[in-house]
């Protein structure tokens, strides 16, 4: 088969088929002299509305899509190829750039796939001290993609400022264990790089304590919005046997009401000890992402009050961790975490040398665009940006 | 969930002709593999999808693998008796013989009905140069779409029935396929000139002179004569 044949973007269009599901709006013959022609618009890669370099080309019958093409890579710098030069090691604080705003989830995938690889145990301490970062990032991300989503809504800037004070806080934290603020390197095979103090876990915990106010407030300015409602309610709907068989994962797999959160399934960590629920949505619509975020975030509140008060003490590494000359058996393994943005796999192949044989991220923000053309489908040019909004993508994750 | 072994005992036998290897894996992690055979490999993954036991409903990591071609020294020792009538000796003789390579794709599956899984596919292609076609699995599961628009991207595999194969990540026009083990860096960089030796060298290599420009679409600038004035 000559690649050629199936390459290039086609520009004629094709009634749009999605796999057994409802077929999308028929594009109508137009002939009459009131309609005009189909018009194609290149939304990005420089547009605000799209969370960074990325690019919708979309194709409008007056204000509605009728096709919509995403186009990737422009942040496309082959992270694997890179990892697969280097060592283990080394590619750890080059993770913290995949996802920037959750560096400390993304971090403990790779701790985790490694661990997988290498056989390698985490004491109990250091398992505590992930869970705190990882749900603490999840505050980060869910708190900022609302502002986010309330600026691609057309309120610009005011929630996100309110979601920007706290991160702000959490952010500092982070910077006083790890030494910065975004990209923070702090997870190791086998533990974890620094062992906060208890002053530390005071201010953190006090933190978490305050963090249902500023829920409370966001929500009371937020949640029964006029606007907020007309704009969101029953669009971008997603049916859950189509989110399932495109992969979708995370909040916005959970939206559609299907229960699948790997704290639960995997129980990695020490998730299963916590008592915690996993919201669930009833319409699959934008409205319902939204609202998913907002119960995440109590119950990770939830989730972090319950680790300050069990938090034990010990070592934060594991006595057999090897950080220096780490060459794990020949042999491949599979991790994967739950990631403020859904499921963050990497996949790894060692040979027996320093540095892996193959190495691979599974991007959640990326395969969470499988269905963006069904979602947009029908509605208007300024509903993809919502709808885009609510899928929540970061651009480093996407393009690698 | 059933055992590798057992799921391929099914599919050996729900598939008579259908070639389904188990692939060990030696690692920590000990995920072992089925190794499936291009031509039904769709038929097979519908099945794992809709098996009421399995429902593989979810695809979750689809990946491609490089596997170069490799020299493989075999040593052969022959005992030759000795005709003075001594100990005989043993004569190592060495042959080497290439195993070609070839392009793999692996797929992670899981169940989200039945919250099970993994387990893992893969599938290789004949060699690494003209035979690279595996049937694509995105009819089966919609999530392959941009991943295996990704292999084909940067591992040249090409999929079969896959309905929009276009390049997602590199530029339409790009030739080869980054990822593969073999590829090598375009020496095309504009490099800004520092007091290091091999740095200059390369710099000077890349210059834009007329020495360098030779042969080339691009002419050095023929400095114009002023005009007569009238």
């Amino acid at each position: 088969m000559n690649p050629s044949q199936v390459s290039g973007f086609s520009p004629q269009l094709s009634a749009p088929a999605p796999f057994g599901g409802p077929a999308g709006p028929t594009v109508r013959q137009v002939h009459d002299q009131f309609h005009g022609d189909l018009l194609e618009v290149s939304m990005g890669p420089q547009h605000p509305s799209t969370h960074g370099v990325f690019r919708m080309v979309v194709t409008l019958d007056g204000e509605q899509i009728v096709k919509l093409k995403p186009v990737f890579g422009y942040l496309h710098r082959n992270h694997e190829k890179i990892a697969e030069n280097t060592t283990y090691l080394a590619s750890m604080p080059y993770t913290d750039r995949l996802d920037y705003l959750c560096s400390m989830s993304t971090n403990w995938a790779y701790a985790l796939a490694v661990e997988k690889l290498a056989g390698q145990a985490v004491p109990e301490r250091a398992q505590y001290l992930r869970i705190i970062m990882a749900e603490l990032t999840r505050l980060v991300n869910h708190s900022c993609l609302v502002g986010f989503l309330f600026n691609d809504l057309g309120t610009s800037f005011t929630p996100l400022l309110y979601a920007f004070r706290e991160r702000e806080k959490i952010i500092d934290l982070f910077e006083s264990l790890s030494g910065s603020r975004m990209m923070c390197n702090y997870q190791r095979f086998g533990g974890c790089r620094v062992d906060p103090t208890p002053e530390w876990i005071a201010a953190a915990s006090a933190l978490v304590d305050n963090f249902p106010r500023f829920l409370d407030e966001y929500e009371q300015m937020l949640t029964g919005n006029e606007i907020m409602l007309a704009r969101t309610q029953g669009i971008g709907r997603l049916d859950p046997a189509h989110a399932v068989n495109a992969g979708l994962t995370g909040p916005v797999l959970r939206a559609s009401g299907v229960d699948y959160d790997l704290r639960k399934v995997d129980g990695y960590g020490f998730y299963p000890k916590f008592d915690f629920r996993v919201p669930l949505g009833a319409h699959g619509d934008t409205y319902d992402r939204y609202m998913m975020r907002i119960l995440e975030m109590r119950e990770s509140v939830k989730i972090l009050q319950q680790a300050f008060k069990e938090l034990p003490a010990g070592p934060i590494m594991d006595p057999k961790a090897k950080l220096r000359g780490f060459r794990p058996k020949a042999g491949e393994a599979y991790g994967r975490l739950e990631s403020p943005k859904g499921e963050l796999g990497f996949y790894l192949i060692s040979d027996g040398s320093p540095n892996p044989y193959r190495y691979r991220v599974r991007p959640p923000s990326l395969i969470n665009l499988t269905l963006l053309e069904e979602m947009c489908l029908g509605h208007t040019i300024a509903d993809s940006v919502v709808i885009l909004g609510s899928i929540d993508i970061v651009l480093g994750e996407v393009d690698r | 969930m059933e055992t590798l072994e057992q799921i391929r005992d099914r599919l050996v036998a729900r598939f008579p002709s259908a070639q389904v290897t188990l692939v060990t894996n030696p690692g920590a992690a000990a995920e072992h593999s089925l190794l499936l055979d291009a031509t039904h490999a769709h038929d097979l993954a519908l099945f794992l999808r809709d098996d009421p036991a399995l429902r593989l409903d979810y695809c979750s990591n689809v990946t491609g693998v490089d596997w170069p071609d490799k020299e493989i020294t075999d040593v052969t020792k022959t005992t030759v008796p000795d005709p003075a009538g001594g100990p005989p000796k043993i004569v190592e003789s060495k042959t080497t013989r290439l195993q070609p390579g070839y392009l793999e794709a692996v797929y992670h599956l899981y169940s989200m009905a039945l919250k099970h899984g993994p387990v893992v596919i893969r599938m290789r292609t004949a060699n690494r140069s003209d035979a690279v076609a595996l049937p694509s699995l995105t009819p089966v599961w919609r999530a392959c779409d941009f991943q295996e628009r990704e292999v084909y991207d940067l591992y040249g595999i090409i999929f079969e029935r896959h309905p929009d194969l276009r390049r997602i990540l590199m530029w339409d026009e790009f030739k080869d396929h980054p990822m593969r083990k073999d590829y090598v860096e375009p020496d095309d960089y504009e490099w800004e000139p520092t007091a290091h030796g091999d740095v200059l060298e390369r710099a000077k290599a890349n210059a834009a002179t007329a020495e360098n420009l030779k042969g080339g679409n691009l002419q050095p600038e023929v400095p114009q004569t002023p005009e007569a004035k009238p």
